[in-house]
């Protein structure tokens, strides 16, 4: 193909493109126009029915409990899927030893980083747990306090502390909390059924004040399990991406 | 905007419509600029540098337009954790390439 040529089916699939595009966005509500019921019921409805100000994570949690369980598996296959995929494979050891910087070196983390890592670490922990058990009070849940807490073990571990990161978060107790997490979540929703109500429906007592720490049933502890997961999950990745890095490193002795 | 007629709550705290529209048109102009700087920018890890940056640009984007939630996901991913994980599959390239 001339480049001649493929300009022109690139021009011909951006006025297609373009001309779609204009045509949706025609369509489109105005700006900040909300046209459906759904929002505004739950606006009205949300927080006296769920004893929770968080009223996104009630949604998240509750209203559409059911597909954010399918959303946390699709970060649990994703960690699954990783570690499978990145397995040491036989033979593999041999072809590591051919690889002609094994003995390269790297240079430490900087003092500058190291610094930075010890004083964020203890209040990224606090944070994190923070956010993953505040979703029924404030913007925030599982998902965002699960990647806060994972980056606790990131900072870990561009201090240059690989064996201790690796010592804290080792990957079968990582493994294990991830399965928890997912699990906990899923068992929550089997939980209702068992007691006769819908998949996932708000069995635990939800308080009387909304937006106390206490309040809103389900959507704590679900927002715990989610945290459990979500923070497992990362730190496997990326445990396992370092290993990757490291094996050519440690191959050779 | 069209949902005030819904949510019509001022506090001390509200912001004047005008410099909201101001604030959400700066920011929206600012991740254009940065979603093209991520593509220009061709070294990988200055791209991903970029990438991060982009990540809080779009989180900030998601706070001027009252999604907080969202706001706090974008950058623990955007910002953190997607940076980290392209960096160390570079170093694992990079050290392979050299």
């Amino acid at each position: 193909m001339t480049p001649r040529q493929r300009r022109w089916i690139f021009l011909a699939a951006v006025a297609g493109l373009a001309a779609f595009y204009l045509w949706g966005l025609r369509g489109l509500p105005g700006f900040g126009n909300y046209p459906g019921p759904y929002g505004d019921i739950i606006n009205r409805i949300a927080v006296a029915q769920t004893k929770a100000t968080g009223v996104v994570s009630a949604v998240n949690f509750e209203y559409r409990g059911f597909d954010t369980v399918g959303e946390e598996f699709i970060l649990f296959v994703a960690a699954t899927g990783m570690a499978v995929v990145l397995r040491r494979l036989r033979g593999e050891r041999e072809r590591d030893r051919q690889d002609p910087t094994a003995d390269l070196t790297v240079p430490p983390a900087s003092d500058a980083v190291r610094l930075v890592a010890l004083i964020f670490t203890g209040p990224v922990v606090v944070m994190g747990w923070f956010l993953a058990s505040h979703a029924q009070t404030s913007p925030s849940g599982g998902f965002q306090g699960g990647v806060v807490l994972a980056s606790a073990f990131f900072l870990i571990y561009l201090s240059g502390q690989f064996l201790l990161f690796r010592r804290i978060s080792p990957v079968d107790l990582t493994e294990a909390v991830e399965a928890v997490g997912a699990g906990g979540f899923a068992a929550v929703g089997v939980s209702a059924v068992a007691m006769g109500l819908p998949y996932l429906k708000n069995f635990l007592p939800l308080g009387t004040t909304p937006g106390a720490v206490s309040s809103s049933g389900t959507i704590a502890l679900i927002s715990f399990f989610v945290g459990l997961e979500v923070a497992a999950a990362f730190v496997l990745i990326v445990g396992e991406l370092v290993d990757q890095t490291l094996l050519i490193r440690q191959g050779d002795r | 905007m069209g949902s005030s007629h819904i949510l019509a709550v001022v506090t001390p705290y509200t912001i004047p419509v005008g410099i909201m529209d101001a604030l959400q048109v700066t920011v929206l102009v600012l991740v254009a600029a940065g979603a093209t700087a991520v593509v220009l920018i061709r070294e990988p890890a200055r791209q991903v540098i970029m990438l991060s940056v982009y990540g809080v640009l779009l989180a900030v984007l998601f706070l001027a337009f009252q999604a907080p939630d969202v706001t706090l996901s974008e950058l623990t991913v955007g910002a953190v954790a997607l940076p980290m994980l392209l960096l160390l599959a570079l170093a694992k390239v990079r050290r392979r390439e050299k």
